[in-house]
């Protein structure tokens, strides 16, 4: 069975990913815990979003459920026109191997595969020829800066190159849609920043739509968007509950 | 190729522990190996006897004799082309340890009957010519040094005395399973010893050795035989080589039996050490699992991985342990040559050997791969966070 694909049309008039009433509960032994409550939003092709908010508000939660990682109770999500909320487990793996790259905040590397095996790790899904397969990879490498690192395995680089080799891992397979789980949480400032360079380049140069969850506000600058969960809602800058229509929320942007 | 590098590298990830489980399969396969060879070693009696052989034997057990006439009796039954007599001598040479099987038997027509001994002519002739000589298989002249001309003195337990006679011939085994470690000295020695020591005793067989033309005829031959010598003082039992000789394992059975048990538990015990390295390190790879599943591989892609390496731990655990099989065989075949003449690994027990690895990689994987399957991404990634 294959992935349904888009409904031609204007691409760019549609928006890259369409939440619509969203909900979502986790059961803690007798207690059904809700995360998410009716959430609606939709993010523009191209743009940079960042979801923030304390823990437990949910935004992981949401981020799982755009990347196809976690099933919704209700609502539905499209992503570049297709309701991912109907695939199958088997569709959904295939529509995420094309259609997102991730960028997970302890990188999730392979720590016996060298950078480059890692970021050729996914293409194996693409019927590419192995020597195509590394091509593709020295190039995403190239972009991230890590030409030099090709053979060295996660444990030889600093916290900073792992996240841009998790980046290259990311971009390699060109998913339209990046989601990015803290992707600075666990690095310094410096290298941070640096992360984040990587990010807004990707989004500016390749047009690549871009959902970070970030509890850092410097990280959150620089989106082009911020979007703000509070117990399970979506609310706005100035504390109200935006669940209904995300589009009216302010912008963060500097 | 990307893929079975993966397995690979995974394979040594925990060097220790993954070595550790290797060496511990193929410790497993070579016991499994040697267990399965001693209980073959049991039976190579039964595999090397002839189709077209029988034994008679007296009907209450071995160790009653059979009057020496009835051979001419036996000949003369439909079926039969050559009969041959022997007795057990159970003589030792020096000492008790040195065991090996001795025999009394009518030389010439045992030598026809039994194909298998391999004797040069001259060595034939000069044992036939030779009274007080005897054969010994090139195993037992191995063993003591003995040589053609050499002098062998047996004490009797049967027969007391001291029974002095010469190696006239050091035969081969024509089949693999052919026993090099006996010795046959002539009956007539025997018997004629005990005419003059303990008459009452002389002019008895232990058992007579029967042809007969093809395998057909050979059970209707021992029942003809069997009917000649009903209701008579020595009432015989006559069967098949093959069955006499299963009747020796027959009397060790529970030996076998607990034999083969163990060497079953022996696999079984490495299957669970195996199992629960792999499940180790399935649990410790949870976090990548859930990585690659969100990437876009399917359950399958990581059964295989995580069969594979446990598959590639069973498969170098078994070479490893079939290929020391052999030099471990020789060596324990040499050191129990005396209880075992026969102690060869056989094609099937290495065929088994391999088939046993390929169940505890299969069985070791089996569960960590199904789990690994149905790991939820999300509760995955945020367990590792």
């Amino acid at each position: 069975m294959s992935v349904p694909t888009a409904p031609a049309g204007d691409g760019s008039a549609s928006p890259a990913i369409d939440i619509r009433s969203v909900s979502k509960s986790y059961t803690r032994g007798q207690q059904i815990v809700p995360v998410l409550q009716d959430v609606s939003f939709h993010i523009a092709r191209g743009e940079f979003v960042a979801l923030m908010g304390p823990s437990g508000s949910g935004k992981s939660t949401l981020l799982n459920l755009i990347a196809g990682i976690d099933r919704v109770d209700s609502g539905s999500i499209l992503v570049g026109g297709v309701d991912i909320t109907t695939l199958s487990e088997s569709e959904l793996a295939r529509w995420r191997s094309r259609s997102i790259g991730f960028i997970f905040q302890f990188y999730n590397l392979i720590p016996v595969l060298s950078a480059l095996e890692n970021v050729e790790l996914p293409l194996l899904l693409t019927p590419l020829s192995a020597r195509e397969r590394r091509e593709h990879a020295k190039a995403a490498l190239a972009l991230v800066g890590l030409s030099d690192r090709l053979d060295h395995k996660p444990s030889e680089l600093s916290g900073g190159q792992q996240q841009r080799t998790a980046i290259a891992r990311a971009i390699v397979t060109d998913p339209d849609i990046l989601v990015a789980d803290e992707p600075t949480g666990d690095l310094d400032r410096v290298s941070a920043g640096e992360i984040l360079d990587l990010m807004a380049g990707l989004n500016a140069n390749l047009g690549k739509t871009i959902v970070m969850v970030t509890h850092d506000p410097r990280a959150a600058e620089r989106a082009h968007l911020v979007r703000s969960l509070e117990k399970g809602l979506l609310i706005d800058d100035n504390g109200g509950d935006g669940g209904g229509n995300g589009n009216a929320d302010p912008a963060l942007h500097p | 190729m990307l893929t079975l590098r993966f397995i690979l590298k995974n394979l040594f990830r925990h060097k220790l522990r993954n070595s550790l489980t290797i060496v511990g399969i193929a410790v497993s396969v070579l016991s499994f190996g040697l267990l399965r060879t001693t209980v073959d070693a049991w039976y190579a009696g039964v595999e090397a006897s002839s189709a077209t052989r029988l034994v008679t034997r007296n009907s209450i057990s071995l160790m009653f004799t059979l009057p020496v006439s009835y051979e001419e009796r036996i000949r003369a039954v439909d079926g039969v082309t050559i009969v041959s007599r022997g007795n057990w001598f159970g003589g030792v040479y020096i000492d008790e340890k040195d065991f090996f099987p001795n025999f009394a038997v009518d030389a010439r027509t045992y030598l026809t009957l039994y194909p298998e001994i391999q004797l040069n002519e001259d060595q034939k002739t000069a044992f036939l010519r030779d009274r007080k000589g005897c054969i010994i298989g090139v195993k037992l002249a191995r063993r003591f040094g003995w040589k053609i001309g050499d002098p062998v003195t047996l004490k009797g337990t049967i027969y007391p005395g001291n029974w002095g006679m010469t190696v006239r011939g050091i035969y081969t085994g024509r089949d693999k399973g052919t026993d090099e470690t006996q010795l046959m000295f002539h009956w007539d020695y025997l018997n004629e010893t005990l005419k003059k020591s303990s008459p009452r005793r002389a002019d008895q067989v232990g058992f007579f050795m029967i042809g007969v033309a093809n395998a057909d005829v050979a059970a209707i031959t021992a029942l003809a035989i069997d009917a000649r010598f009903q209701n008579s003082l020595a009432e015989t039992l006559t069967e098949t080589e093959k069955a006499f000789q299963m009747g020796f394992v027959a009397m060790s059975g529970a030996i076998v039996a607990a034999i083969r048990i163990v060497s079953m538990l022996v696999i079984v015990i490495i299957m669970a050490v195996a199992a629960n390295t792999m499940a180790m390190s399935a649990r410790e790879r949870l976090g990548e699992f859930a990585a690659l599943k969100a990437l876009g591989f399917g359950g399958g892609y990581l059964a295989l991985l995580i069969l594979g390496e446990s598959m590639a731990l069973a498969s170098i655990g078994c070479a490893l342990g079939c290929a020391l099989t052999f030099p471990a065989a020789s060596a324990f075949g040499s050191a129990v040559s005396q209880f075992f003449p026969i102690f060869q690994v056989s094609t099937l027990t290495v065929t088994l050997q391999g088939a046993s690895a390929l169940v505890v990689g299969l069985v070791a994987g089996i569960v960590p791969a199904w789990r690994a399957q149905r790991i939820g991404i999300a509760e995955a990634l945020r367990r590792i966070a």
